[in-house]
């Protein structure tokens, strides 16, 4: 079901008013707009309001057009909504279709320099002399075109009533503290409020109010938070290769790793990060780190992520350790590479040739990002084997408040590697591959063990208990089996199901990952129509059992996702054949966020409502 | 040879320590020529085998490193693929010695790209092609290295120029570059002790031949081709500290090359004289000798004080690979810091 179907479209919900509304901001790419976004995301959140903010932007450097979207939301919802209650206009190339996007009665803030049409009688107008306003503040002609975009911040700062203070301190921040253009910045924006003040008088509906619904709560992008999770997760090693939207994952790692990860005893690194030639040796560098016993890491996008798939085969099969942090972009092939989906579930979960199958980790909230950032290291080292961690751009790229990083609750897990004192003991019953504890999981050494009886041969190749070459059909498929049986073994040891029950309810609906904050709203919004649901969030696969009960419990279950093929509905529904008839996919692609109306409309066409 | 296997190096081994499994490469292929020579070459270097990492990635070459020692830790990756595998691996602990060995298919064909790129960061490898100009595994097609005009059983006669690896080597900035041919053992295994005491990535392109798919005499990767046209730029030793100063040469008949660790390659001169130092004198000498239809082996290019790639990350003494745990993870301070910091 596509958004524009508005045969079946129930009346538009209005979400408009105090510390509950939405603004569009059209610019063109490079046009320094981030900045400007940023400040009034920031201050809003420094006010006590929860706030998202979504980019959509081109593949693309300079001159393209792009949208920011900031969700003010004192429900806390964070998810995508589709219209605006107030507009931004900087962008000619975008001056019409941005209309189109306003509630009726919405404000409209343009560039008066931009002399299209205005095709709506139904908005509030409300033009900026941008180069006025600019020619008082005077800025260096190279910030001309930058600092233009504080214009609009200070328009909003009084039209809103967003406070100076939590404005400078936003400034302050993205500025890290550099006086200069943190003043100068707020000249501008200052001039801009004045002449508001002086000049409109429009009395929107839309108002910020001071709360304090943001005080135990941060603001951050996925991307950072799993580059912290894993520092704190004792990585050792990253490699990796520029790729949108992944890129910024080990971009965080370069900018805290330094700070965070020097040995206070010698002063030296515990870490080494390598940018690869390309995805191939980012994951070849990885599997080799892993294999000589180091925490190992890589982050990628689909196209980089079919690249590695010879890798991936080889790190099962060898049982290596490794963590790939895959950022979802739209595909198939370049796709959409700045537009967010959830289509590489399949690809992740089977990557390889053979038969494979990896441990997958689904962070919702960011918050979750940091924590299946260690958790991720830990996991691949107790099964050594590849641990994926699913994000996409939603999450990755995008500023979302979620609750505060929490330290790790456990040590560092390093799993079954034995040194030159464990083998002492062991004396001669060691075997690379052989199951001594009954758990499918085999002890390990690691290059640099000095013992005599450490080494073993590593390969691709069939072989047996002690790693020696086999084409013995026994070996292959005793060890095949218990690779299986190993990372089956996984699954009550994953992050769980987050389920959220309503009482009386009779269907499910199990979604996952970014799209969890639309669900939540649109799950809201369903209760007002007399429609209850039970939600399970899968957390990671292979599912654990919660998951197949809540599955088995529920007359019917909808499986919500950001792809085309419903590829999580077809996982769930091979764990769970006899139940597949009951599972019904929900699954949506068009490059952006699944927005909770969307959500809405196609339950209540399931439920023939 | 009972003998040779018995006698202990100074580390208490014997040659039969550094063994592998037994060859399953054909009968007289060039390669078990250089499993040999890295075998008697650590043996001599007295390395302890649990201080040597060996890697690989797929073909008849790829299979050598089970067929020496045995007691070091080895990985046969994927083709073309072996140099990044051997990139992450020995950041585990940068103190163990790492032996690439590769082919020419694995290396200028499908892992070129891996190849320049692992010689460019310098990362501290003995990099091995043996290099028969063949793929062996699947039976008898040209290479990347095949000569113009080499005709092979099914597959007619070779179209293309071949690529030079050793001109590769030293384009992609390799700061220790060799050739070596799997029929001159003596040169093989000063290379192989010099490349083992090189800071940075040491290639050695050895021509290996292949006796069951390209060993016609005329091939350019054939013993007859090779043992008449092969010409040494000079006659090499490699020289331990302590032996310095029992090697007596003439004056102004040796050249002799300081290695980091205050080791030294001597090489006598030969007919020509040429010093391996100077990386476009390298290229021009490699141009010459294939206008003369020889094939030059020996030292070509060094470059002992280039950094290696190991120079570049400031890691702590104690292996990466046995930091403890709680070494690894920032304080719980810290993450207080970045919740304040992240607004």
């Amino acid at each position: 079901m596509a958004e524009t179907n508005t045969k079946t479209k129930p009346p538009q919900r209005r979400l408009s008013g105090v510390n509950e509304f939405s603004i569009n901001i059209g610019t063109a790419n490079g046009s320094g707009s981030q900045t400007a976004n940023l400040t009034l995301l920031r201050a809003i959140f420094k006010m006590g309001i929860p706030v998202s903010g979504k980019n959509i932007f081109p593949s693309n450097i300079q001159g393209l057009p792009t949208w920011y979207k900031i969700r003010v939301s004192q429900a806390g919802y964070a998810g995508r909504r589709k219209e605006a209650d107030v507009v931004v206009a900087m962008n000619p190339d975008t001056f019409t279709a941005d209309q189109d996007d306003l509630v009726e009665g919405g404000l409209f803030l343009y560039d008066e320099a931009i002399k299209d049409q205005i095709d709506r009688d139904d908005m509030i107008l409300a033009a900026m002399p941008i180069k006025e306003i600019l020619r008082e503040a005077k800025p260096h002609k190279d910030l001309r075109k930058l600092v233009a975009n504080m214009v609009y911040v200070g328009v909003l700062a009084n039209l809103l009533g967003i406070e100076m203070e939590p404005i400078e301190q936003a400034l302050d921040f993205h500025f890290k503290g550099k006086k200069s253009p943190v003043e100068f910045n707020l000249k501008v924006i200052q001039l801009a409020f004045e002449w508001a003040e002086e000049n409109l008088d429009l009395n929107l509906p839309y108002k910020i109010e001071r709360r304090e619904l943001t005080e135990n709560a941060i603001l951050v992008d996925g991307n950072t938070a799993g580059a912290l999770g894993s520092i704190y997760g004792g990585f050792h090693f990253a490699a990796w290769y520029p790729i949108t939207p992944a890129t910024s994952l080990p971009e965080a790692m370069l900018q805290y790793a330094p700070k965070l990860r020097v040995d206070p005893e010698t002063g030296k690194n515990t870490y080494a990060i390598v940018q690869a030639e390309d995805e191939l040796a980012a994951l070849g560098m990885v599997v080799g780190a892993g294999w000589a016993g180091l925490r190992a890491m890589t982050a990628t996008s689909g196209p980089g992520l079919s690249l590695m798939a010879e890798y991936t085969s080889l790190a099962y099969f060898a049982e290596i350790p490794i963590v790939v942090w895959v950022v979802q972009r739209v595909g198939p092939s370049t796709g959409l590479p700045t537009r967010t989906a959830q289509g590489d579930i399949n690809l992740s979960y089977y990557l390889g040739q053979g038969d494979t199958q990896h441990i997958l980790l689904i962070p919702g909230p960011v918050s979750e990002c940091f924590e299946f950032g260690w958790k991720a290291l830990d996991l691949a080292e107790k099964y050594q084997t590849a641990v994926f961690v699913l994000s996409d751009l939603d999450l990755g790229k995008n500023q979302w408040m979620t609750e505060p990083f929490e330290y790790p609750d456990r040590p560092i897990e390093r799993g079954k590697i034995l040194w030159e004192e464990d083998l002492e003991k062991i004396k001669d019953d060691w075997g690379r591959y052989k199951d001594i504890d009954g758990d499918f999981i085999p002890y390990r050494t690691v290059p640099g063990n000095r013992h005599p009886n450490s080494a073993y041969f590593a390969r691709g190749t069939g072989h047996d208990d002690y790693a020696n070459y086999s084409e013995h059909p026994r070996d292959w498929e005793k060890n095949l089996n218990r690779i299986k049986n190993k990372v089956d073994s996984s699954r009550q040891d994953l992050p769980g199901p987050v389920i959220i029950k309503q009482r009386g309810a009779k269907h499910g609906l199990i979604a996952f990952g970014s799209t969890d904050a639309a669900v939540k709203e649109a799950l809201d919004y369903l209760k007002q129509d007399g429609i209850k649901l039970n939600y399970l969030r899968l957390r990671a696969l292979p599912p654990a059992q919660e998951v197949l009960d809540f599955i088995r419990k529920h007359e019917k279950v909808y499986v919500l996702e950001n792809n085309r093929d419903g590829q999580m509905h077809s996982i769930l529904s091979l764990e769970l054949p006899g139940k597949a008839d009951d599972l019904v996919s929900l699954a949506h692609i068009d490059g952006l966020p699944l927005n909770a109306e969307w959500i809405r409309e196609s339950i209540l066409q399931e439920e023939n409502l | 040879m009972a003998e040779n296997n018995k006698k202990l190096n100074e580390i208490g081994l014997s040659r039969s320590d550094y063994k592998g499994k037994p060859s399953t490469l054909c009968l007289g292929c060039g390669h078990n020529a250089i499993v040999g020579q890295i075998i008697a070459a650590c043996h001599e270097l007295n390395i302890p085998p649990e201080s040597l990492i060996k890697i690989s990635g797929i073909g008849c070459s790829s299979k050598a490193p089970t067929y020496f020692m045995e007691r070091s830790f080895g990985f046969n990756g994927l083709h073309g693929r072996m140099p990044s595998l051997a990139t992450g691996a020995l950041f585990g602990d940068t103190t163990l010695l790492g032996i690439g060995v590769s082919g020419d298919g694995d290396t200028a064909s499908i892992g070129m790209g891996q190849f320049k790129h692992v010689t460019r960061r310098n990362l501290p490898l003995l990099y091995i092609v043996a290099n028969n100009g063949v793929y062996g595994l699947t039976k008898g097609q040209f290479s990347a290295t095949a000569e113009e005009g080499l005709a092979l059983k099914k597959q007619g006669q070779n179209r293309y120029v071949p690529v030079d690896i050793v001109w590769e080597a030293i384009a992609g900035r390799a700061s220790f570059v060799a050739r070596s041919f799997s029929g001159d053992p003596q040169q093989l295994k000063s290379l192989i002790k010099a490349g083992l005491h090189h800071k940075g990535i040491a290639v050695i392109d050895v021509i290996s031949p292949c006796v069951t798919f390209n060993n016609q005499d005329e091939s350019f990767h054939s013993y007859a081709w090779g043992k008449s046209h092969e010409v040494a730029l000079h006659e090499l030793s490699f020289v331990p500290p302590v032996r310095a100063i029992k090697v007596q040469y003439a004056k102004g008949e040796t050249l002799e090359v300081p290695m980091y660790d205050g080791t030294h390659i001597i090489l006598k001169k030969l007919a020509q004289d040429y010093e391996p130092t100077n990386r476009a004198k390298a290229l021009q000498m490699l141009e010459e000798a294939n206008d003369r239809n020889e094939l030059i082996t020996g030292l070509i290019y060094i470059n002992p004080k280039q950094k290696s790639l190991f120079d570049l990350y400031d890691l702590p003494e104690t292996p990466l690979n046995r930091l403890s745990a709680d070494r690894l993870r920032p304080s719980r301070e810290s993450l207080d810091e970045i919740n304040q910091l992240m607004y």
